[in-house]
C-alpha cells in the first residue's frame, strides 16, 4: 500500500498546488482587472476613507467637501455640495454606492491624492496618509447662477461660457437641474424622469439642431475654401429648389446678389444653402472637423458623458462620403446636431482670431498644504480658420447683432458680434409633440474687438425664436462677466 | 529531541502573532496570548509523556494554525475569538480523553458497523424535525437545546473508521475477486455492495443536506482510501465517473446545488445577489496582491454599515481575509502548513505495520487535506463555492473539536507505529 500512499501525497500535493496557482491569478495576475469590474466596490470605499480634495469655483466658493462620519475603523468620509443645485452639472457627484459622474469622476485621480505606484510606495513606507487635493475650477459662480435662473424662467436648456483665449469654462449650466446632496437618496427617480432627465447635461450631452447659428461655419468654410470673399454677391432666390424640395427664406422673401455681411445679418437661408453646395460636402465637413464636430469635444470631463456633434444617422455620425443633403446641413438643418459646448467652441475660436483653445473647467491643483502643484496651461486644439477669415466672420456677426435677426443681445456700450439660431422641431416627442415648437439658439461674443467671452445658449421647446429667448441669456450673462473684471 | 525546535517555533509562532496583535489592541490580548501557550505546553508535554513516540510536529504545526486562526476572527470579533477558545480548549479535552482512553484503537474495529451507523445517523440529523437547521439553502446544522453542532464534521471521522476497517478486511477479495471487462478492471460484485452504499450516502447528501462540499469531501476520501487500499485506478475512475454522473443529475434536478453550481460558473450574472460571496471573495483577494494590506487592515464589511463586504468572513470566506491582508505570500505560508502537516499524516500511514493503521492514517489525512482544499478551493472559485469549514482556522465549534479528535487517532497510530519502528 505505500506506494499507493506515496502517489496520494503527489496528488494532495497538486491539489494544494493548483489553490496557490489560483491564488496567485486572483490576488497578482488579474488583480486589476478585478479592481476594475463595476461589481467591485472596493476601490470605490477605499477612497471614501480617504478625505477627498475640495471643488472650488474661481472665486473660492466651495462647490464640493467632504465631511468625516464615524470614528475610527468606520471613518470615512461623505460628499457635501454646499451650493446645491448650481453646480449639478457639470461637478456631477460622487458617492460610493452611487458611483461618480461628470467633473468628479474625471478629476478622480486629484481628488483623492492618487500619485504614482513608485511614489505611492515610498509615501506607505514612510507612513505618509493618502490625502487628496483641492481642484479650482475657472466656473464663476455669479455668472453660473445668471445662467441658470434665466434657464428656469424660460424653459429647458443649457448656456455655456468659454474665456477664447485661453479655453477655460466659466459657465456651464443646464436646466432641468439637480441637487447632488439627494443623488444617494433619489437616484433612481433622476434616472426615471424621461421628460425632465436632469441627470443630462445638456450642455455637453444634449443634441440639438443648431439650426442658423450653423451657418457661421458654413461662411468659415466659405472662405476658408476660397469660394467666397467678404465681397463675393449671390442671389437668393427664395423657394429654392434643393433635393427635389424646396428651400424657402424667412417670409418666403428672395434677394438680389448680396454679400456675406448681408446674408447673415438676415439669416437667408438659400443664399448659405448655395454656398454650402458650391464648398461641397467634403470641404464642409473639414471646417467643421477643425471646429471639434464629429469626434468628442477636449474637454475634461468623461469621454462617455461628452457627446460629439455632427450629423447623425440613428446613432453614428456621418461622414465626407456619406450622402447627406449638404444644402440643408450648410443651413444647420438636416440631421445635423449639436451640444451647447460644440457651438460654443465655434464662437470661441472666432473670437480668438480663428484658433480654438481646448476647453477646460480646471484651473489649478492644490496639495493639502495650500501649495499649488498643477496649473492649467492653455494649450490650442486646432485653427478651425485663418486670423483673416476670423475677422471677417467677426464683423459680419457683428452686423447681426447691431442691426440684423439678433438685436436682443446688444449690450449697452459694448460691441456684440453673434449669431442666432432657431431650429424648428415640431412634433418632438420630448416637447410634448406640440406643431409650433423650436430649438432656439444665440452663439457669440463680447466685446466683439479684444472678446473676453464667447457664450452660446439654448432653450428647448419654446415656441419663441433665438432672439426672443436666447439672445437675452447671452446678453445677461455675457454682462455679469464683463462686469466682473 | 525534536522537541527542542519545534518548542522554540511553537513559542517565537505565538509570540509573532500576538505581539502583533497587541501593538493594535491593548494588554488583555498578551493575558490571552499567555493563556494559550500554557494550554498549548501543558497539552504538549501530556503527548510527550503519554505517546511518546507519536510524530513530534504535528501538534506544533496544528497549534500554529490554530493561534493563527484565533487570532484572524479575534480581528473579526473578539467574541467570537472568546466563543472559539473556549471550543478549542474544549477541542484539547476530547483529544486528551481520546488519547487517554483510545490507546488500543484496534477496538474501533469491532464496533465499525455501529460506528458507521453513527456516521450515518449524524448526516441524517440535520433533516430531522425539531433538530435540524437549515443555513444557506444546505441542512448542515443540528440544534440540541442550547448546544448547535454541524455533525458532518464528526460523521467524516466516523466514515474513515468504518471505511478503513472494511477495506482492511476486504481488500484482498476486492483485488484478487476483480474481472476485467471490456478492458476494465471492475471489482466483484459481492463486494461492490459497501461501495455503492457509501456513493448512495454521497448521493443522498447531495440531495437532502444539500452541501455539495461534504459530499465532495466525503466521496472524494472514500476514493482515496479505496485507490490506496486495493492499488486499483480504474476502481478510482468507476467512483469518479459515477459520482460526476450522480453530481450532474443532481445539479440539473436539486435547485440548491444547481444553484451552486450556476454561481461557479458564471458569478458575474448576479453580482448583488447570488454570485455575491463569491465575488466579494475574489475581490477581496485582488485587493490583497503580494504581500496583503496589513493585519486588520482589510474591510470586512461597508465602513460605517453593517452589510457585509466579505459575507460570512470568520467562516467561509476566511482564507480569502488572509489573502487580502498578509498577501499570497501569507495565504501561501498557510497552504503550506496545510500541505506539512498533510505530509507527517502520511508519514504516518507509511511507517504503520498493520492494514487498519495504515488505512486510517491513510483516511484521516485525507479527508483532513481536502477537507482544506474543498473551502480554499470555493473561495478561490476552483470548484464551487460551499460551506465546509477551514479546519483549525474557521470559527465553527464542531470544526475544531471533531479535528482534534481527528488528530488524536492520527497521533495515537503514529505512536504504535514509532515504537515498532525504533525499539
Amino acid at each position: 500500500m505505500n506506494r499507493q500512499i506515496v502517489q496520494l501525497f503527489a496528488f494532495v500535493v497538486v491539489l494544494f498546488a493548483v489553490l496557490v496557482g489560483f491564488t496567485s491569478y486572483w490576488s497578482v495576475f488579474d488583480a486589476k482587472a478585478l479592481r476594475e469590474e463595476n461589481a467591485n466596490k472596493r476601490p470605490l470605499l477605499e477612497q471614501q476613507q480617504i478625505e477627498r480634495g475640495r471643488i472650488l469655483a474661481a472665486d473660492g466658493t466651495v462647490i464640493a467637501k467632504s465631511v468625516p462620519k464615524g470614528h475610527g475603523s468606520s471613518l470615512r468620509y461623505v460628499r457635501r455640495y454646499p451650493e446645491g443645485v448650481l453646480y449639478g452639472h457639470p461637478i456631477g457627484y460622487s458617492y460610493v454606492e452611487e458611483g461618480d459622474s461628470e467633473f468628479e469622476q474625471f478629476h478622480n485621480d486629484e481628488l483623492v491624492g492618487n500619485e504614482s505606484e513608485f511614489s505611492s510606495i515610498l509615501d506607505e513606507l514612510r507612513g505618509h496618509q493618502q490625502e487628496g487635493n483641492d481642484v479650482v475650477t475657472n466656473l464663476d459662480p455669479t455668472a453660473q447662477a445668471v445662467a441658470l435662473a434665466d434657464l428656469e424662467a424660460v424653459g429647458f436648456g443649457a448656456v455655456v461660457a468659454i474665456e477664447p483665449k485661453s479655453g477655460r469654462v466659466e459657465v456651464m449650466a443646464s436646466n432641468k437641474p439637480y441637487d447632488p446632496n439627494r443623488v444617494p437618496h433619489e437616484l433612481t427617480r433622476l434616472n426615471n424622469s424621461t421628460v425632465e432627465t436632469p441627470l443630462l447635461d445638456r450642455a455637453t450631452q444634449g443634441l440639438y439642431p443648431p439650426g442658423s447659428t450653423f451657418k457661421v461655419v458654413t461662411a468659415a468654410a466659405g472662405l476658408e475654401s476660397g469660394e467666397i470673399t467678404p465681397e463675393t454677391a449671390l442671389a437668393a432666390p427664395s423657394p429654392l429648389e434643393v433635393e427635389g424640395t424646396p428651400l424657402q427664406n424667412d417670409f418666403n422673401e428672395s434677394f438680389p446678389p448680396i454679400t456675406l455681411d448681408t446674408a447673415l445679418t438676415n439669416s437667408v437661408n438659400t443664399w448659405f444653402g448655395q454656398l454650402g453646395q458650391q464648398v461641397g460636402q467634403e470641404r464642409l465637413f473639414e471646417t467643421m472637423e477643425k471646429f471639434g464636430f464629429n469626434s468628442t469635444p477636449p474637454i475634461d470631463l468623461p469621454g462617455d458623458q461628452v457627446y460629439a456633434s455632427g450629423v447623425y444617422s440613428e446613432e453614428h455620425l456621418l461622414h465626407r462620403d456619406d450622402p447627406v443633403d449638404v444644402a440643408r446641413v450648410a443651413i444647420g438643418q438636416e440631421r445635423l446636431l449639436a451640444t451647447p459646448l460644440q457651438m460654443t467652441m465655434v464662437a470661441a475660436a472666432i473670437a480668438n482670431g480663428g484658433k480654438l483653445m481646448k476647453p477646460q473647467l480646471w484651473s489649478r491643483v492644490v496639495d493639502p498644504d495650500g501649495r499649488t502643484i498643477e496649473r492649467l496651461d492653455p494649450s490650442e486644439y486646432s485653427q478651425p480658420v485663418s486670423e483673416r477669415t476670423a475677422a471677417d466672420l467677426n464683423a459680419a456677426m457683428q452686423g447681426v447683432v447691431s442691426e440684423g435677426t439678433g438685436t436682443n443681445a446688444a449690450i449697452e456700450g459694448v460691441s456684440v458680434a453673434g449669431k442666432t439660431g432657431t431650429a424648428e422641431t415640431p412634433y418632438n416627442e420630448s416637447c410634448g409633440g406640440g406643431s409650433e415648437e423650436n430649438q432656439a439658439w444665440f452663439m457669440g461674443f463680447a466685446p466683439a474687438e479684444e472678446p473676453r467671452i464667447a457664450i452660446a445658449a439654448t432653450v428647448e421647446c419654446t415656441t419663441q425664436f433665438g432672439n426672443d429667448v436666447a439672445a437675452p441669456i447671452f446678453r445677461d450673462v455675457a454682462e455679469t462677466i464683463l462686469a466682473g473684471e | 529531541m525534536a522537541l527542542v525546535p519545534v518548542a522554540l517555533l511553537l513559542t517565537a509562532g505565538f509570540t509573532a502573532v500576538f505581539a502583533q496583535e497587541s501593538t493594535r489592541i491593548d494588554n488583555a490580548s498578551l493575558v490571552y496570548g499567555a493563556y494559550f501557550l500554557a494550554v498549548c505546553v501543558a497539552t504538549h508535554l501530556y503527548l510527550r509523556i503519554r505517546l511518546p513516540n507519536a510524530d513530534p510536529y504535528l501538534f506544533p504545526l496544528v497549534a500554529l494554525l490554530t493561534a493563527f486562526g484565533l487570532v484572524m476572527i479575534y480581528r473579526i470579533d473578539p467574541t467570537l475569538a472568546r466563543d472559539q477558545a473556549n471550543w478549542f480548549v474544549l477541542g484539547l479535552v476530547l483529544f486528551a480523553l481520546t488519547i487517554q482512553f483510545l490507546r488500543d484503537y484496534e477496538v474501533l474495529e469491532r464496533y465499525r458497523y455501529t460506528i458507521a451507523a453513527v456516521g450515518l445517523l449524524l448526516l441524517l440529523a440535520p433533516r430531522l424535525p425539531g433538530i435540524g437547521q437549515q443555513v444557506n439553502g444546505a441542512y448542515l446544522g443540528v440544534k440540541l437545546g442550547p448546544l448547535a453542532f454541524q455533525p458532518a464534521e464528526f460523521s467524516k471521522i466516523c466514515l474513515v473508521v468504518f471505511l478503513a476497517s472494511y477495506l482492511r478486511e476486504h481488500r484482498e477479495v476486492l483485488i484478487v475477486g476483480a474481472r476485467r471487462v471490456l478492458g476494465v478492471t471492475l471489482p466483484p460484485l459481492k463486494h461492490f455492495g459497501p461501495m455503492l452504499v457509501v456513493w448512495g450516502a454521497s448521493m443522498f447528501m447531495l440531495v437532502f443536506i444539500r452541501d455539495l462540499g461534504s459530499s465532495l469531501m466525503f466521496f472524494a476520501a472514500f476514493l482515496a482510501l479505496l485507490y490506496v487500499a486495493t492499488g486499483r485506478f480504474s476502481f478510482v475512475v468507476i467512483g469518479m465517473a459515477m459520482f460526476l454522473l450522480g453530481a450532474w443529475f443532481f445539479a440539473a434536478t436539486v435547485p440548491h446545488v444547481h444553484d451552486r453550481v450556476e454561481i461557479w460558473l458564471d458569478p458575474y450574472a448576479h453580482p448583488h445577489k447570488s454570485g455575491y460571496q463569491i465575488l466579494q471573495s475574489i475581490f477581496a483577494q485582488a485587493d490583497g496582491g503580494l504581500f496583503g494590506k496589513g493585519f486588520a487592515q482589510g474591510m470586512i464589511t461597508v465602513p460605517g454599515t453593517h452589510s457585509a463586504l466579505l459575507p460570512a468572513a470568520q467562516t467561509d470566506t476566511i482564507y480569502s481575509l488572509i489573502v487580502n491582508e498578509l498577501g499570497l505570500f501569507g495565504a501561501c505560508a498557510v497552504i503550506l502548513i496545510y500541505l506539512l502537516i498533510s505530509a507527517r499524516g502520511f508519514k504516518i500511514a507509511l511507517l504503520a505495520d498493520d492494514g487498519f493503521s495504515k488505512l486510517l492514517a491513510t483516511g484521516l489525512t485525507a479527508v483532513f487535506a481536502i477537507q482544506a482544499f474543498v473551502i480554499i478551493g470555493g473561495v478561490t472559485r476552483v470548484i464551487p463555492l460551499t460551506g465546509v469549514t477551514l479546519p483549525f482556522i474557521s470559527y465553527g465549534g464542531s470544526s475544531i473539536v471533531a479535528n482534534f479528535v481527528l488528530l488524536a487517532l492520527l497521533l495515537l497510530v503514529s505512536d504504535r507505529a514509532r515504537r515498532e519502528v525504533t525499539p
